[in-house]
This record gives structure tokens, sequence and C-alpha cells, in this order.
């Protein structure tokens, strides 16, 4: 205190946190409410990602595992339905399985939301199937790379797997062109890498929460051929996906329109940060003065 | 009575009442988070034993009964090799008896054996061995006229110098003098640096969560955007 009064720095050093979270709550719902959406620029991480399906033959079986739940839906549900917009666009066949209990409801979601509204001439068996949750994590995982329909003997509507077209031809995982994991935590993406890509020698993405992004990254680009991290990298995709894809320009935008609220959050705490450190100095000057 | 518009409305409210705590701790946002946990267990308990405990052990020792609730069961047959599991599953039950606690040993050793056994494929294939072989990079990178691609071997320079050094600074068998200092130095930045961006993602992503309630709140409840 300069002088013994409370003067502004004293006051701005000990801002009640409430009015910090009150700042924060506005950075993000000003933006909403003016429908704030920024330009983003896929970086080559993703692009790598985008890419690799981008290449894939029409007829490629790629497996899409929701590994997440309800808690981490804003960030891994839109890479879900980017991931399965492309698949489907590249006349894929898609396999979606999800290696957690509450990843079933969110496949009933895309399917609601994406397979049967965007892609209505897309069967359902023959281009693409929902063989629902199994509990295992990673056993599951080292049982269907030797044998997969002794584990998934049915899809989620109970109709077996060996009367589904589009699992003829299909033994194991390494039948599998590409995995996909978008996941949150474990079991997740990492376990794809170790058990079903190093061993099975089967090339996988992924699109994961933020948090855990930057435990993957080392697995990249030789073990992990791209990375969508966070709900900036779902926007990355989403962003390669209009580019070459224009008819989802409508519909691919769930994590591009929720970048302009992350953005303006971004730059407060930066500059709270900035100011906090300020603070910090100026005080500490002033101690010194004093002694 | 549109049961979306009231499970929205719930929804909502409990969103405002975890958010409460912002302000003070207080009767709803207890209430709130009470609810949240005894929903929670309840929910796991219930998909455990419907995806485990029915279709993996009921089903396998009486097909005709896990019929009940999993129709296709009732074509699987009889296999008696799931009591082992079932026997071991009882012994770890044990734990909760004092006097016959010492048998849930049994079940934790096997799933020790288990967990450390696949760990050990898994960990020492590909987060050390793949990793130690993808870290063996060219340092001189050159174009496809032949010169020197400055951005790769930029970039594979930080890489490799990055990790040695990074690992230099946990190497204590010898002390960090000489040319040890400064790479250890230089380890220690690489790892602040590495600490730095896991901290800024960590807060992308917190926030990502709040966007989505807030948006949640704003667009499905009360229909603004």
């Amino acid at each position: 205190m300069a002088g013994g009064k409370r003067d502004w720095v004293y006051k701005l050093s000990r801002l009640d946190r409430r009015i910090i979270f009150f700042l924060i709550g506005l950075s993000v719902v000003v933006p909403l409410l003016i429908g704030l959406v920024l330009p983003v620029f896929t970086s080559p991480i993703v692009q790598n990602m985008f890419d690799r399906i981008e290449s894939l033959p029409p007829g490629s079986r790629v497996l899409l595992s929701c590994d997440y739940g309800p808690s981490t839906a804003p960030e891994n549900q839109p890479m879900a339905e980017s991931i399965t917009r492309h698949a489907l666009a590249r006349d894929c066949r898609l396999y979606i399985v999800s290696l957690w209990a509450t990843g079933a409801g969110q496949i009933e979601l895309l399917q609601d939301q994406v397979l049967r509204t965007e892609f209505e001439g897309k069967e359902e068996g023959v281009d693409w199937v929902n063989l629902g949750y199994k509990a295992g994590n990673q056993g599951l995982i080292n049982a269907i790379l030797l044998d997969l329909k002794a584990m998934y003997s049915t899809d989620v509507r109970g109709t077996s797997t060996g009367s589904i077209p589009m699992m003829e031809g299909v033994a194991n995982l390494t039948d599998m062109d590409l995995i996909v994991g978008i996941g949150s935590g474990f079991p997740g993406v990492k376990e794809w890498i170790q058990f079903a890509g190093d061993r099975g020698d089967i090339p996988i993405t992924g699109g994961v929460t933020a948090v855990e992004a930057p435990l993957l990254y080392p697995y990249y680009p030789k073990q992990l051929l791209g990375l969508m991290g966070g709900l900036q990298g779902a926007a990355e995709y989403e962003t390669a996906l209009i580019k070459a894809y224009p008819r989802f320009r409508q519909t691919a935008v769930n994590a591009v329109r929720l970048m302009g609220p992350q953005a303006v959050a971004h730059t407060l705490i930066a500059l709270l940060v900035i100011l906090g450190n300020v603070m910090f100095f100026m005080e500490r000057r002033r101690e010194g003065k004093r002694s | 009575m549109d049961l979306t518009r009231v499970e929205v409305w719930i929804g909502a409210l409990l969103t405002l009442m975890i958010f409460s705590f912002l302000y003070k701790d207080n009767v709803f946002y207890k209430f709130a988070e009470h609810l949240f946990v005894g929903v929670s267990a309840a929910y796991w308990m219930v998909v455990g034993v419907h995806t485990t405990i029915i279709p993996n052990l009921l089903g396998k020792l009486w097909p005709r009964a896990a019929a009940v609730w999993l129709p296709a069961a009732g074509e699987w047959e009889m296999d008696l090799w799931f009591l082992i599991p079932l026997v071991f599953g009882l012994l770890l039950l044990t734990r909760l008896l004092k006097k016959v606690g010492y048998l849930s040993r049994w079940s934790m050793g096997l799933i020790i054996g288990y967990a450390a056994g696949t760990n050990l494929i898994r960990y020492l294939q590909s987060d050390f061995m793949s990793q130690i072989s993808h870290t063996m990079i060219p340092l001189f990178v050159k174009d496809g006229g032949g010169g020197l691609a400055f951005g790769e071997t930029f970039s594979n320079g930080i890489l490799f110098f990055g990790t040695i050094c990074g690992l230099v600074y946990f190497f204590f068998s010898a002390e960090h003098k000489g040319i040890l200092r400064p790479m250890s130095r230089i380890g220690i930045w690489v790892l602040m640096v590495t600490f730095g961006a896991s901290f800024g993602y960590t807060v992308m992503a917190r926030i990502s969560l709040l966007t989505g309630r807030v948006q949640y709140l704003l667009r499905d409840w009360l229909g603004v955007i």
C-alpha cells in the first residue's frame, strides 16, 4: 500500500474472483448472442488427418470409435459429426463402435442428427453400421484385433453381424483401412494406438479433448497420422471439410461457431494474466522501496 | 405435455444451480452436486449389470435366464469355464468381511498381473521402442531441388535436441556440470514450454465446455440464438 492508502494497485491485485468469473461469463455469452464467427485456418496436423480420409478410395472401411460422453460432447461431438460426413461423402463404409458406455448415447445423436438426416441415401448395414458399446476397454481392442465378430455378434439393433452385408469380409481390425478414435480419456485414442495401431499396423487418427491432446502429440506423425486437438481441432477440420465439400457449409459449423467465444475468452484470460503479473511486480517494487 | 421441454428445463435449472457455486456455496449447488453423484453411481451400476454381468456372466452360465434381458442369449450354450471369473468376483467381495478379507488378494493378484502384463507390452512397444525410433530423424533435410529445407531442418533440430536436453535434465547419475549444465538448463526450458502449452490447452478445454453449456442455455432453453 502506497502511503497507507488502498490505491488502485492494491485493489486490482486483490480483485474479487467473482468479478473475474462474471467477466469470463460475459466473454462467452456476448459473442454467442451477437453470433461472432472468426476465420479458422487448418493446421498441418489436422490437414494430414483430412488428407488421409480424402485419399481413401470408395468402399474403404473406416472404424469410428466414439469414446466420450455428454461431459465432453461440446468438443467431441463436432469431431464425430465431421468424420461421419467426410467418410460418407467419400463413400467409405463406416463402422461405429464405442469403448465408453456413455458413447452409445452420443452415437444415437450422431445417427439422428447426421446419418438419418443428411445421408438418407446411405443405407444402414450397407454403408454404415452401429455396433454399439462393448465393455472391456483395451481388452476389447485386443480381442477384436484377432476376431471382431466374436465380440460383436450383433449390431446395436440385435441383427446378427453375420447377416449384415458390410460385415462380410471383416474378420478383425486389420481389415479396417483406417481407425478414427474420438476420445476424452481412458480408454481412448492412446489405447487404439497402443493395442491396434502399433500391434496390428493399422493406420490411426483421432480427435481428443484439449486436455488430452498434448499427451498424444508425441505419437504424431508416425504412430498417429493426424489429430484434432480440442474444439480448435474440430473447427479446423470443419473448415477443411467445408472447403472441399461446400454442401456442408450450413451443417458442419458447430465448432467454428464456438470459436468466437473461445477467442474472446482467451484474450480476456491473457489480459488478466498480464495484468496480474504487472500488479505483482509493481507491488514488489513498492515493497522494495519501503524496505 | 412435451417431455423434451421438461428435460431441457431440468437440465437448465441444474446447470444454473451448479453455476451458483461461483458466487457462494449454497443449498441449491449442494442439491445438484449430490443428485449428480447419486444418479452417476446408479447409472454406472445399471450399465455394469447390463453390459457385463448379464451378457458376460449370466449369459454364459445360465443363458435362458439372461434371455429375459438379452434375447440373443437364448441361443447361446452354457459355458462352465465362466465359473472361474464368478468365483474370483465373489472372492473380491470378501474384502468387505474382516475375517476372510485376505481371500480377495487372489483376485487382486489376477487383476494386477493382467494389468502389468498388458501394460508392459503396450508401453514397451508404443511408448519406448517406437518413440526412440521415431526420434531418430535427419538433422539436415534436403528439399526437392537438393538444397536445405530450412523449415524441416529447424523443426527436426528442435525435436532432437529438445528431447536429448529434456532427458539430460532427468539424468541424475552424473553431476550437472560442464556440458551437462547448459543442456540441463535447456531441458528445463523445453519442459516449461511443454507445461505451458499443456496448461493453455487445459484452459481451452474448460472454456469449450463452458461455451457448450452457455449455448445449451441460450439455444435449447431460452431459444435466443
